[in-house]
């Protein structure tokens, strides 16, 4: 691959990877194909578009600026219960601003604990996260004349989507609102990642410890992807609510803060497209092998992260990935 | 402290019970070409970590073109104009090379914060990369991944990423540390054709370049200012001799 320096235009070279692949559009029409194959696992559809926005979101700080966190539930955990609360309570009942709204909410909250978060890194840095996210937790359960503790939110009914689109018993427009909200919200991702701030995140990545030395104020851009994501978090905690109609105590839980890990690690991370792999994975095995044999599903999640982890670094697909450059480098 | 580009005075840090630098004091001057050498251990890394505000000195002041930046953050003096390259590579092993120094000369630019801006609408970042990759004679690797760069060529990257600050003031920690012997003279060659307002200090143990390359040379042992003076001078000296050399005399 190496360039012959008369012929090279390094304005191309910066462009070519950035540039959409057919593979790319090919895999987000696929993601349409649910609502024709398989009608009666639209809310499943539903599920797994929600768990890989907020995949998503934690790809942004993770697989692109380096920040682990054992705590991201905290985000969209606030983003559910402001999008159940803003129903509820302010009688504020249109879905899209709705989601605004809940992903700012959660914004707020991770710009404020971003100034905890770029003061540690690797234990410390999980400690505090998965700190944070304990604590949001405990304090959703003590609140509960806001979010129901225990017996969580229900009957929150936003209004039809655009107007026109009511949320229906087979899960039809929650399915389209769900693709459709990941989708721009992917877009939105994508091209953060081609900003030139995009290129200082894979900086921050590939080596936190360069960065100062090239004058870049890592604390602030750590900061401010933080905050991104938590918006993103947010915004697919607010998702949950406003399809399933409800919010409880699970949406913030330690649980979910781990299995989006899983799901970023098992399909791969700063590649924007693993967590949404990871989520189609993870939640297809889940349902199909819990159909199986219920107490078994873990045993088989764990085995499969394990081998995940130890034969496929890079995930799922990072591992696609080099099987074709693989392939492009025998031709 | 008014005429040079980069001044150290009384720079004091210990480590718990270790003095790693003892009252340091030094000044390099605009387009200075100055080695900074002495025997492992004496402190030669941490003084550039001092000088870079990676670490905080316990006392002493550092100047960057006659204005105190002590105080200041490592990020905040390059974009003063001091740069540094690691004796150990501190590089983007993902990224390309081209990648690499289009990041670092948008740091300097000031558009790596930017989430608006399309990175392919940075073209004089880009073209300026591009330049800074051909004149290291990097243009040949500069679309593959920096990890499978050959060992020397990714020492020369540690320069053009350091270059791409254009700093005022850059200091190499060992830059052919690990090279060939063929190839470090090769690097030292870059070094030497760097724009002539660059004032350079470089760390380096071959003595054959050393005195070759440097104009003027500080020796640092235990952590204090040896000796300072021209090769000429410091091959001479008798204390350095003594501490450096272990008393055997300084062959060119």
């Amino acid at each position: 691959m190496s360039a012959d320096p008369q012929t090279i235009d390094p304005q191309r070279l910066i462009a070519e990877p950035l540039r959409w692949r057919w593979g790319e559009v090919v895999f987000w029409l696929t993601l349409l194909l649910p609502y024709w194959l398989a009608p009666t696992y639209l809310s499943l559809a539903s599920q797994i578009a929600i768990a890989a926005l907020f995949a998503l979101s934690l790809d942004l700080i993770l697989g692109y600026a380096g920040i682990i966190s054992l705590g991201h539930a905290a985000f969209f955990g606030v983003g559910a219960y402001t999008a159940a609360v803003l129903v509820l309570r302010a009688h504020w009942l249109e879905p899209f601003s709705g989601l605004v709204i809940s992903g700012l909410a959660a914004a707020v909250l991770g710009w404020l604990t971003s100034f905890l978060i770029v003061r540690v890194s690797k234990l410390a840095l999980l400690m505090v996260t998965l700190g944070v996210g304990v604590l949001l937790a405990e304090a959703a359960n003590r609140l509960s004349w806001l979010t129901g503790g225990n017996d969580g939110l229900h009957e929150i009914d936003v209004w039809p989507l655009l107007g026109r689109f009511t949320f229906d018993l087979y899960g039809r427009t929650a399915f389209f609102y769900a693709l459709a909200v990941l989708f721009l919200m992917f877009l939105g991702a994508r091209r953060l990642i081609q900003s030139p701030f995009g290129l200082s995140l894979r900086g921050l990545r590939e080596n936190m410890r360069r960065m100062p030395a090239l004058g870049a104020p890592i604390r602030h851009r750590q900061r401010v992807i933080y905050t991104i994501a938590a918006f993103y978090a947010g915004v697919a905690g607010a998702l949950l609510t406003q399809t399933t109609q409800s919010v409880a105590l699970e949406a913030v839980s330690f649980q979910r803060s781990a299995e989006i890990l899983i799901m970023l690690v098992l399909g791969g991370t700063g590649r924007l497209y693993g967590g949404i792999v990871g989520a189609i994975l993870f939640l297809v095995a889940r349902d199909q092998l819990a159909d199986m044999n219920p107490q078994y599903w873990f045993f088989w999640l764990g085995g499969l992260l394990v081998l995940v982890v130890l034969f496929l670094p890079g995930g799922i697909v990072g591992s696609v990935d080099r099987f074709w450059r693989w392939i492009a480098r025998r031709r | 402290m008014s005429g040079a580009a980069l001044a150290a005075d009384g720079l004091s840090r210990s480590f718990g019970s270790l003095r790693v630098a003892d009252q340091v004091s030094f000044e390099l001057p605009v387009g200075a070409r100055y080695a900074l050498i002495g025997p492992n251990g004496a402190g030669k890394t941490t003084l550039i970590n001092l000088l870079t505000g990676i670490l905080h000195p316990d006392a002493g002041r550092v100047f960057l073109d006659g204005a105190e930046v002590t105080g200041l953050d490592p990020d905040r003096r390059v974009k003063r104009g001091l740069a540094r390259t690691f004796q150990i590579n501190q590089l983007f092993p993902a990224l390309t090379p081209l990648e690499a120094v289009t990041l670092a000369v948008c740091e300097r630019m000031g558009l790596a914060g930017d989430w608006r801006r399309r990175l392919t609408s940075c073209r004089a970042a880009i073209a300026e990369a591009a330049e800074l990759l051909a004149a290291l004679r990097l243009t040949e690797d500069c679309n593959r991944p920096t990890a499978e760069l050959a060992y020397g060529r990714q020492r020369l990257l540690e320069i053009a990423l350091a270059l791409a600050a254009k700093p005022k003031v850059l200091l190499l920690d060992e830059p052919a540390a690990g090279v060939p012997a063929a190839e470090s003279a090769e690097l030292f060659e870059v070094i030497a054709g760097l724009p002539a307002d660059i004032a350079v200090l470089f760390i380096e143990h071959d003595m054959h370049l050393v005195f070759r390359f440097a104009t003027r040379i500080i020796v640092l042992a235990a952590g204090r200012v040896l000796a300072e003076g021209t090769p000429a001078e410091i091959a001479e000296d008798p204390q350095v001799r003594e501490v450096y050399l272990g008393g055997s005399k300084i062959r060119v």
